[in-house]
């Protein structure tokens, strides 16, 4: 048998470890103590990333013919990719290579010196003794299916579908509404420039629906994903339009004969109406109308419904069509853009602020709709009578935001939104409005010079977290009928009462209420919140741990529309870059059946939730599908004649990876008392 | 109050996408917590042999920790689930040798849960500094554990029936 020769490095990532870890003294143990395990050489260095720490490890396997490397340093998910690379240039298979993970697990967390160093000898020492049991391997190549799946059809899901149809691939768009546009379809200006939405929004959304690449799905929802990166089967419900999408001229014949009229709690955010066959909203994105079986005279009240829609409709064959059922529709997919976006906060939540109880507390996204030209007031900011003008205005800023109550995040949207409302509010009503602000955070291009000009426009500025508002009045010459917002004012150091005819409250930005169970479609993790987790929070914001698998958007935490825009944008450059690449290396990380071991006991059989193992009754042995394993080693764990091997974490590695870590106690055994 | 003389060691088994990720960002957030656990990176918590936990134990460690995804968020769907039923049947065996229950925990840990990591890890290592070394497999078995009167041995009876 060749002598193995491990080499171990050991970084100081600066002080990051070394401020804790005596490096040199781990980097001495290795050398001297493993001699007799296999370490040839170990050295300690400040950043083993770094091109000279990588070429050293180069140069060692080179010269002095290392056989295998042991970097102990930072987490493998950060720079075990890297270190891999440093021995595949020298020619050594780079599976041969392990990371001890020092900094994270044990510098990061542990302030005493001594027992830091402990722990991170004994670290290494396991690292140490499971690399030796490592196998060199050659990583599992799939190829990519160049289309895409795009869930999400708001402004980051547009963008990032554009992206990559733009680049000649084709893209599966799939919206949850009947129409494309999520919420920025909504609002009526954005901050700061005072872009009408609808104005920059449209043209996206039309190019989107009009383009040959992208193959758009709305009032669709994806029910179940099976598969893995470059290979996804995609399940999705289509849901009936009860419009035949093929026939119908979207002349809106069908909208105006209808005789229902419901409120629009969607697109309107309950402030406006909508018939019970209707559009989504003026430009919606296809641009057909929906029925909604909920109001429709046909499907509820059982006497066959007035059928106004259908007896209108001009085309022929008709294009209502009540017999449409929820259809399912299968899609092959190589990678999936997730952006679904957020829920805004329910303000009823906050029973101080009175939503939803005094008439004249508005949300911001009411106030949007109100604002719009398209809108239900037709632009007019007006309070919940629907005619009389405001004379003043309370704007209060983090309502479910940054409170321990609801949620600890800042919404990063609201303030900005907020001073647009009011400069809005100003512009249209010459009202007198109050901004109840914690913090003001404007950070973004021109964002704090909108401000400045809001500052200007006369908006009083008022620092402090509302504490109530209400219609009653208390102090002498307070009479009935407005709103008093009471909060203390942090600056001048004041409790007041301000009367105001209305209050727009800035409402937190939520994840979705179901994002967790998209998650687990998705085979992503979300925060404790709801927010999808991204791969790395600074380095690799688009990808998740699943490959194949990239977000955008709001989906991943509260953004403005730039950030979303920038965001889709570069969840389609990775995607292009898999499609690209067109095949793609994956972590050799699998289950293999020995047969000549396999006893044909079949306890393994019902253990593999993707069925990759099945039992070949001919020979009484089980098997292990390769494309079809992901590589988990649950039946490996279970395999009662050991005749099942786990690639890169086999019985072997683990064994000698528990030996070496607890060494130490053999070393030391009378140091337990 | 002094320091109790007695550190115990812990293996803590943690899957490659929540546990081990949870543990990393216990580090990036800088949570502090003892520094009796050492971990080893397995792809799910499916793949802890049960005879995985008794080598360590067997090796010298006073306990042993398995931590995966929650239910219904392993990344391998329901492997998890694997784990739990492992270590059912695993307290049961360690009963019977006369191991306390609390050596061998199986918690839960999402890769956002770096303050629920740490938190396990300081609750475990004060559990077994409360219970001394473990010593095993020297150390005689205790009648006391012997004759099923553990916390364990009621809850894996309950499991089984």
């Amino acid at each position: 048998m060749v002598q193995e020769k491990v080499g171990v490095y050991v970084c100081h990532c600066g002080s990051n470890i070394a401020g804790v870890v005596d490096v040199g003294d781990v980097a001495r143990f290795a050398a001297e103590e493993l001699k007799d395990r296999g370490v040839a050489l170990a050295r300690d260095y400040t950043f083993m990333c770094s091109v000279s720490g990588q070429d050293m490890i180069e140069r060692d396997i080179r010269e002095l013919g290392l056989t295998r490397v042991v970097v102990a340093a930072c987490s493998p998910h950060l720079h075990e990719a890297t270190f891999r690379g440093a021995c595949a240039r020298a020619g050594l298979n780079p599976y041969l290579s392990e990371m001890a993970s020092i900094r994270e697990h044990v510098a990061w967390v542990h302030r005493d010196p001594q027992a830091a160093t402990a722990k991170a000898k004994a670290i290494v020492a396991g690292t140490v003794a499971r690399v030796l049991r490592n196998e060199p391997l050659q990583a599992i190549e799939v190829p990519i299916d160049a289309r895409t799946l795009v869930v999400g059809g708001g402004i980051a899901g547009i963008q990032a579908a554009l992206e990559v149809a733009e680049a000649g691939y084709d893209v599966h768009l799939i919206e949850r509404e009947p129409s494309l546009g999520g919420h920025m379809a909504q609002f009526d200006k954005t901050f700061p420039t005072l872009d009408c939405a609808a104005c920059i929004l449209t043209p996206k959304m039309a190019a989107a629906g009009a383009h040959p690449k992208i193959h758009l799905h709305t009032w669709s929802e994806v029910e179940k994903v099976e598969g893995q990166v470059g290979d996804y089967t995609v399940h999705v419900r289509r849901k009936p339009r009860y419009v035949d999408a093929d026939v119908c001229t979207g002349c809106g014949i069908c909208v105006e004969k209808c005789p229902v009229v419901v409120v629009d709690d969607t697109f309107e955010a309950g402030i406006g109406y909508r018939k019970a066959i209707y559009w989504p909203f003026a430009q919606a994105v296809p641009n057909l109308p929906v029925l909604d079986p909920a109001t429709c005279t046909y499907f509820v009240g059982g006497k066959g419904g007035c059928r106004a829609c259908e007896k209108f409709c001009p085309t022929v064959p008709n294009s209502i069509r009540f017999d449409q059922h929820e259809e399912p529709l299968t899609l092959r997919v190589g990678n999936i853009i997730l952006a679904t976006g957020f829920d805004l906060f329910d303000a009823r939540r906050v029973a101080q602020y009175g939503y939803g109880r005094l008439a004249n507390v508005f949300t911001s996204l009411e106030l949007e709709r109100m604002c719009s030209a398209a809108g239900p007031t037709g632009g007019k900011v007006v309070l919940r009578d629907g005619h009389t003008t405001p004379r003043s205005v309370g704007i209060v800023h983090c309502v479910g935001s940054r409170d321990r109550n609801y949620n600890r995040h800042c919404s990063a949207i609201c303030c900005m939104q907020s001073l647009k409302t009011a400069h809005l509010i100003k512009e249209r009503t010459g009202a007198e409005v109050y901004d109840f602000y914690i913090d003001m955070r404007s950070p973004g291009k021109e964002y704090d010079e909108f401000y400045q000009r809001v500052l200007d426009d006369g908006v009083h500025f008022i620092r402090g977290k509302v504490a109530e508002i209400s219609d009653v009045p208390l102090d002498p010459g307070e009479e009935d009928g407005r709103l008093y917002v009471q909060v203390e004012d942090t600056l001048a150091g004041l409790r007041r009462r301000i009367p105001v005819d209305m209050v727009v409250l800035s409402a937190a930005l939520e994840p979705r209420r179901d994002s967790a169970e998209v998650g687990r479609i998705f085979g992503i993790a979300c925060s404790t919140r709801g927010w999808f987790i991204e791969k790395h929070a600074k380095l690799d914001p688009v990808a998740t741990m699943t490959e194949g698998v990239f977000v955008a958007g709001c989906a991943q935490g509260p953004k403005d529309i730039p950030a979303s825009v920038a965001q889709g944008a570069a969840a389609a450059a990775r995607v292009l870059n898999h499609i690209r690449q067109g095949v793609l290396s994956l972590e050799p990380v699998r289950a293999g059946v020995l047969a000549e071991r396999c006893s044909g006991c079949r306890l393994c059989n019902g253990l593999c939730p993707f069925n990759a193992i099945r039992f070949d009754a001919e020979h009484g042995v089980s098997e292990i599908n390769a494309a079809l394993c992901q590589g988990c080693g649950t039946c490996v764990a279970a395999c009662p004649a050991g005749a099942i091997q786990g690639s890169g974490f086999s019985d072997a590695q683990l064994y000698a990876q528990i030996d070496g870590l607890l060494a130490d106690l053999r070393r030391q055994p009378a140091e337990a008392t | 109050m002094t320091a109790p003389a007695f550190e115990p060691v812990i293996i803590g088994f943690t899957c490659n996408w929540c546990s081990y990720r949870a543990a990393d960002l216990a580090g990036t957030a800088r949570i502090e917590y003892p520094p009796n656990v050492r971990l080893i990176r397995v792809m799910c918590s499916g793949r802890v042999d049960p005879a995985f936990v008794l080598k360590a134990l067997a090796d010298g460690a006073d306990g042993v920790l398995i931590a995966g995804c929650h239910p219904g968020e392993c990344h391998y769907l329901e492997q998890n689930y694997k784990a739990l039923r492992r270590h059912r049947l695993l307290l049961r065996t360690l009963a019977q040798l006369g191991i306390e229950a609390e050596r061998v925990r199986l918690a839960w840990a999402s890769a956002a849960e770096g303050a629920r990591f740490a938190e396990e890890v300081r609750d475990m290592v004060a559990l077994l500094r409360a219970l001394g070394p473990l010593r095993w497999p020297a150390r005689p078995i205790p009648a006391a554990h012997a004759q099923a009167t553990t916390p364990t041995q009621a809850a894996v009876t309950e499991v089984t029936t």
